[in-house]
């Protein structure tokens, strides 16, 4: 089980993963997009950063409704209302709670999901962050039920949402930004499916 | 009357296009929702909010945008504003503006500018 102020700490190594690799992400969004998927990403999390004395003590619920606003309000491209929205999914999914296990993170992923496709209107095999986020979802219920181990249930979805970000190198566009360069998006990787990997990769290394 | 917000990715292209209004409806409210706080392209949540309440009134507001986030973002303004008369057009950004603003000006409601917005789309230049 993990508690709220591990959530916490969670969350703001997320931050600070994003921090570390905004310009990377920026730069595979140069590629396919408009360029500004992680100086965005990296303004959102700092507001969120920014919150973190206020948040000491808080339901997990809290924790990530504030990270969702801090993405909405802050992001300022797809990536705000898209990742806020999924927060802000995973937050009223999480509640009141101040433990949660691997089958409440299941049903977090799963609203966070639900959001993402809500606000995009979007299903996967378009080439958006959601080739990462389904399979990884799936890939940890898949093992989760066959070895009812959260360590080895987070490490397979960790390694399906690498897998989803390949994946994406070789479909084309059909949402957001990239979906303008046609043919010309196969080949290079979804921005948005990366930086959702880089924040599961933190969940796993740290729980 | 129906006011309007114009979002955009662009400062000066949500203004510039705010502008273009006045030339055919200079009384209509409207307001510009463009760029980041601060500075560069983006959509900002406080932006739209701020502008959708400063054109707001019981006849209610319509929001134009361009793509992508501004939808999306335009989209979290409305849920935010329960209870509030506030939608948001599909249409071409420029000639919806010109469309809608002339609408309003006219005395048309919220609701029989959207009926016309909808037609803009399929409009043919030449």
């Amino acid at each position: 089980m993990v508690n709220q102020d591990k959530v916490l700490e969670i969350m703001v190594k997320i931050g600070e993963k994003i921090e570390e690799d905004k310009l990377f992400l920026t730069e595979l969004d140069n590629v396919i997009g408009d360029g500004d998927h992680g100086i965005n990403m990296a303004r959102g999390f700092g507001d969120f950063i920014s919150k973190v004395p206020d948040l000491q003590g808080k339901d997990i619920g809290a924790i990530l409704k504030a990270a969702g606003m801090s993405l909405t309000m802050k992001v300022g491209g797809a990536s705000g209302p898209l990742y806020g929205t999924a927060y802000l999914q995973a937050g009223k999914t999480a509640g009141d709670k101040t433990e949660i296990g691997i089958e409440d993170f299941i049903q977090i992923l799963e609203a966070a999901i639900e959001g993402v496709k809500m606000r995009g209107k979007a299903v996967t095999g378009e080439k958006t962050m959601l080739d990462a986020m389904v399979p990884a979802l799936d890939a940890i219920k898949e093992e989760y039920d066959a070895s009812k181990d959260a360590k080895k249930a987070l490490e397979a979805g960790l390694a399906a949402a690498k897998e989803g970000v390949e994946y994406t190198k070789t479909i084309i566009a059909t949402k957001g930004r990239a979906s303008y360069l046609g043919e010309r998006s196969i080949g290079h990787q979804d921005p948005g499916a990366t930086s959702f990997t880089e924040m599961l990769q933190v969940i796993c290394e740290n729980v | 009357m129906v006011g309007f917000v114009i979002v955009s990715h662009s400062e000066k292209l949500a203004e510039g296009v705010t502008d273009l209004t006045k030339m055919m409806a200079e009384d209509v409210p409207i307001a510009a929702a463009g760029g980041l706080p601060e500075g560069g392209f983006g959509t900002s949540f406080e932006r739209i909010f701020d502008a959708v309440n400063s054109v707001y009134s019981d006849d209610g507001v319509i929001i134009l945008m361009d793509m992508g986030s501004a939808v999306m973002t335009a989209e979290m303004v409305i849920e935010a504003m329960d209870g509030m008369k506030v939608v948001m057009a599909d249409c071409p950004l420029v000639e919806g503006a010109v469309t809608a603003t002339c609408d309003a000006d006219s005395g048309m409601s919220l609701e029989e500018i959207m009926e016309d917005l909808s037609e803009v789309a399929s409009q043919k230049k030449f």
